[in-house]
């Protein structure tokens, strides 16, 4: 404004010049990645801290992933990273015609990946092979035969399955296994009910878990650690160091925290390839009315960096989830 | 323009920088959509201003209701549970939805483009983006308010958090969201940092405000990306089952805390490191004296930035945590003392033989440097492994974050608001009304929280809604300060609103600050600078006279900004 | 780095054989990743290896496809930085979850709801 020289349509007001606009976006985009790294880093953390602690599960549980289709999803994920850096170089060359057809590859391999994933998770989903609260793994010959049994009887009361004396070994037989299958298949309803109707079976209508309020309005409440008598673990497991060759195997405590982290990893990574798939899909609208060229790229350049980002985490989750040795 | 306004013009003096009735950001355009949608730092820096004051009202409100239930043992107005989700309440709209945003959302982001001398932020769209992800977050806030409150405390520890019937997903919800409105405040201002400078004004020539206000950032972006993965596994954990911090499901409940204080040990810093920012400029000012120690200081406020990343254990050392990670914690911990000590040394440096004038500011800012080197210092009896095992978790930490805290940060951040009142406003407050507040709230504060200390060492328990009746004298005088502190506030409150009806017409530089908000009119235009503003060192006040006829300072090289 | 003295921004083009190469790198240590799992390197060299593969292949799209070497310089100061908090958050959990582990009284369990 101060300047009379020319001031470009995309030059915002408070920034002197285009040079000055482009290398403060760039930086913004280059925290704004830090910020999902350390975003994901908490996700590495509880990775590191579970594998660290209990190698044993990782080496089991890894084998019900699909190398290949990780593999395959890596090879679609890097392919369409190139694709995203050609897209930028011809928006820097202004080459109008190959930005959207580079951005349109770039798409084609977002939607391969998910489409990947998401043969991947519905196969999980068929196993039961889910997060902690969800996990039911129910394939024959990697679980007791009592279990199938307990399967057989239907979704609907599994709590009674567990009980029947799985090879689960997560040690909530006792109340807690009531907590669990509830929860499996009612949702909240066991929580709900516990908050909503205070005590329906209890005589004095306490809240559930309280053993008497004071006058004073204190309430004593009971302990919620089970001591270890009361909660017998279950069979104690070791596990075979050739897990690998040899398919499944006796499946250690724990398991079920692998799916979890496997859920959450693989799951926020996917969020951002959808949020991804948003953005170049803008990217590509505005392309193709001739938005970018030589002198303003900045989208593209940012998106771009994005969208390598996302393929970066994935260099590492296929190593760390689908390879364990 | 300045036709609607001439009504105001019947008032008794406007000295030359003043604006009101001419062109300023405030009449610059005008409706409802041109503050909500406005990309101007100002205006949503007075909207993050209402906003956390509306924040800060509610929270104090809770805090009230809390000492007032402790004012005797046993039950005095509600039962338990409504004590619980009072003091959850508090901390979380205190710490959450006031005090992050505090300093450098609402104030900073006044000032910072205006101390730069730049015409906005780099990204004002962000900007206006992250004002509105704090509604969105104080809505959910509210929502989980309105769904039977929550009672886990502030920290959200599990598995409590993962098993209690309260409404926690809508509050952790809430804070995910107010983490990214950080996040974007912090980006945003690094980059304005870095590329919005004028020409020549070098890193070492920034006021120190900006060097706070930097380094906070950092660890804005560093560390609340953590906060925000760790909500999101407690959403999942209550929501899905997944049992990372659920033991039930082959969690580890002690990998939550580790989570939650990798990014709350830093965040305290988000906390202060502004305020202490504040009370370098109003230290400097107000002694009519260069600041002392200038790359100290400001060196000072990177290395607590990156301290405060290595120390976080220190709030784990009766959680559970191994004995070695305790030694190692308890040793770094210390670390982070030194950065701050060599503040107040430098600022005390900065007090000897000034002139000293005793205006509101400057009593806040007085009040700081007393009341956060007693929180500084107590701060190392709990981080030495073996004290902290006896105080944790009593009214002894209670005291101490208060202490660094309020008397901190609050107290700063009241500070700047009386500084920049002016600017903003283009009225000056009473200073009578001004420095009684200051007068009953460092009164007030003190008899709260200096008797916790006692209080603590005692054995009282911190969170408890009953306690033996030994303990009955010290909550008692605890609650009269918190009322007297109330007092205080109210005063605050009086003395701003009155202002804005009778105050007088502010000039452009009341206090003979040299940094650049105040070369520029009160309040300032809308692009901020008529022309470039001119840097030079703004710890040099030798160019600034007082001048009677304007009741400011004026430059001695007067060009008569008439 | 891309900078003129009036201002005007001028793109830096990465040339299309650096794009391609590192493409082709990158699918060939995948290829690699992959084929290693059948070795057996003994006690955790396994995930050594992979994880040096997959900073190789990490670095290689931070530098070329991300821009990063011939961008400015204090851009790889955040990312290393963040790279670096991340780090040191993964080692003291590590450290600590590995030393309270042992110490953890095998049976108790928080039952998480009631205890009837
Ligand atoms: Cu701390």
């Amino acid at each position: 404004m101060s300047h009379d020289h020319d001031h470009p349509s995309y030059l915002q007001h408070h920034f002197d010049t285009p040079e000055q606009q482009f290398t403060s976006s760039k930086l913004g985009m280059w925290l704004f990645l830090a910020t999902e790294v350390l975003m994901f880093g908490g996700l590495f953390c509880a990775y590191s801290v579970y594998r660290g602690n209990h190698p044993e599960i990782f080496m089991y549980a890894h084998q019900f992933l699909d190398t290949k289709l990780g593999a395959i999803n890596t090879v679609v994920l890097l392919c369409s990273s190139l694709t995203m850096a050609w897209a930028v170089r011809a928006a820097q060359l202004g080459q109008k015609r190959l930005l959207p057809f580079m951005l349109i590859l770039t798409l084609a391999g977002a939607f391969g990946f998910m489409g990947i994933k998401y043969i991947e998770y519905s196969s999980k989903f068929d196993h039961g092979l889910l997060w902690a609260r969800a996990y039911e793994p129910h394939e024959e010959g990697h679980h007791g035969d009592d279990h199938g049994d307990g399967h057989e009887a239907g979704a609907a009361d599994h709590g009674a399955a567990h009980d029947g004396g799985d090879d689960h070994g997560d040690a909530d037989h006792n109340g807690a296994a009531d907590h669990n299958g509830a929860s499996d298949h009612n949702g909240d309803a066991a929580h709900e009910a516990a908050a909503g109707d205070h005590g329906g079976e209890q005589a004095e209508a306490l809240p559930d878990g309280v053993l008497e309020i004071l006058p004073s309005g204190l309430k004593v409440e009971k302990s919620t650690i089970a001591p270890p008598g009361s909660a017998p673990s279950g069979t104690v497991l070791t596990v075979s160091d050739d897990g690998h060759g040899e398919h499944h195997g006796p499946e250690p405590e724990k398991t079920k925290v692998f799916f979890s982290i496997y859920f959450l990893m693989t799951g926020l990574h996917g969020i951002h390839v959808l949020g991804g798939i948003v953005v170049i899909f803008w990217l590509l609208f505005k392309s193709l009315g001739g938005a970018f060229g030589p002198e303003y790229y900045t989208p593209v350049d940012l998106v771009g960096l994005y969208w390598h980002l996302v393929d970066l985490i994935w260099i590492f989750l296929f190593p760390l989830l689908y390879l364990i040795h | 323009m300045s036709t609607p306004e001439t009504k105001r013009g019947g008032l008794p003096h406007q000295p030359p920088g003043n604006t009101l009735g001419k062109e300023n950001y405030l009449n610059a355009s005008r409706g409802f959509l041109s503050w909500a949608l406005t990309l101007d730092h100002k205006r949503i820096g007075l909207m993050y201003l209402v906003s956390i004051l509306t924040a800060f009202l509610g929270g104090g409100l809770a805090a009230l209701y809390v000492r007032t239930e402790l004012i005797a043992p046993g039950q005095t107005l509600g039962d338990a549970d409504m004590y619980n989700q009072a003091f959850t309440l508090h901390g979380a709209i205190m710490v959450f939805l006031f005090i992050i945003p505090g300093i450098p959302a609402a104030l900073g982001n006044f000032v910072l483009p205006l101390l730069l001398g730049a015409k906005d932020v780099a990204f004002p769209r962000l900007n206006l983006a992250s004002y509105w992800l704090w509604v969105c977050g104080a809505i959910f806030a509210v929502i989980s308010l309105a769904t039977g409150g929550v009672d886990t405390g502030w920290t959200f520890y599990t598995p409590y958090s993962s098993s209690t019937t309260t409404s926690v997903i809508p509050i952790v919800t809430g804070v995910f969201i107010l983490g990214f409105s950080s996040i974007f405040t912090g980006l945003n201002f690094i980059v304005t940092t870095h590329k919005l400078r004028p020409k020549n004004m070098g890193w070492f020539n920034m006021p120190l405000v900006m060097w706070a206000l930097y380094s906070t950032a950092i660890i804005q972006v560093l560390a609340t990306p953590v906060l925000a993965i760790t909500l999101l596994l407690l959403i999942a954990e209550r929501a899905m089952g997944i049992g990372i911090f659920d033991p039930a499901l082959g969690g580890d409940a002690v990998l939550f805390q580790h989570f939650f204080w990798f990014y709350s040990h830093p965040a305290v810093y988000i906390m202060i490191l502004p305020a202490m920012g504040i009370i370098s400029e109003l230290i400097a000012v107000f002694s009519r004296k260069h600041i002392f120690g200038y790359t100290f200081i400001a060196y000072s406020s990177v290395a607590i930035a990156i301290f405060g990343f290595i120390v976080w254990g220190h709030h784990m050392f009766t959680s559970g945590q191994s004995d070695l990670l305790n030694m190692i914690f308890a040793a770094l911990t210390f670390s982070v003392s030194i950065p701050s000590a060599i503040k107040i040394w430098n600022w005390l440096a900065t007090l000897y033989k000034g002139s000293i004038s005793w205006d509101t500011p400057m009593l806040y800012a007085l009040s700081f440097i007393i009341l956060f080197t007693i929180g500084g210092l107590t701060g190392l009896f709990l981080g030495m492994l073996a004290v902290d095992v006896f105080l944790h978790d009593t009214y002894f930490v209670v005291a101490h974050f208060h202490y660094v805290m309020f008397g901190g940060t609050v107290i700063a951040f009241l500070g700047g608001l009386f500084y920049w009142w002016p600017k903003m406003t283009g009225r000056m407050y009473s200073e009578t009304s001004g420095r009684l507040s200051a007068a009953l709230i460092f009164i007030g504060f003190n008899l709260t929280f200096f008797i916790q200390f006692i209080l603590g060492s005692q054995g009282m328990p911190r969170r408890y809604f009953d306690y033996l009746p030994r303990y009955e004298f010290y909550h008692q005088v605890s609650t009269i300060g918190a009322y007297i502190t109330a007092l205080g506030f109210m005063v605050a409150a009086y003395s701003l609103a009155m202002s804005l009806v009778r105050g007088k017409l502010a000039p452009a530089n009341p206090w003979g600050g040299n940094s650049l908000e105040w070369h520029t009119t009160s309040p300032p235009p809308l692009h901020n600078f008529e022309g470039e503003p001119r840097s030079d060192d703004p710890y040099d006040y030798g160019d600034w006279k007082w001048d009677d006829s304007v009741e400011g300072f004026v430059r001695k090289d007067a060009e008569a900004t008439a | 780095m891309a900078s003129s003295t009036d201002g005007k921004h001028v793109p830096h083009v990465v040339p299309l054989w650096i794009l391609i190469g590192v493409l082709a790198i990158l699918l060939i240590l995948t290829w690699a990743t992959v084929a290693v799992t059948s070795f057996d390197f003994g006690s955790n060299m396994n995930l050594v290896v992979a994880m040096v593969i997959a900073v190789i292949k990490a670095a290689l799209v931070v530098m070329f496809f991300m821009h990063l070497v011939w961008d400015r310089p204090f851009n790889t100061v955040i990312f290393v930085s963040a790279l670096a908090f991340v780090g040191l958050f993964i080692i003291l959990a590590l450290l600590d979850t590995g030393q309270y582990q042992p110490t953890m009284i095998p049976g108790y369990t928080a039952a998480g709801g009631v205890v009837p």
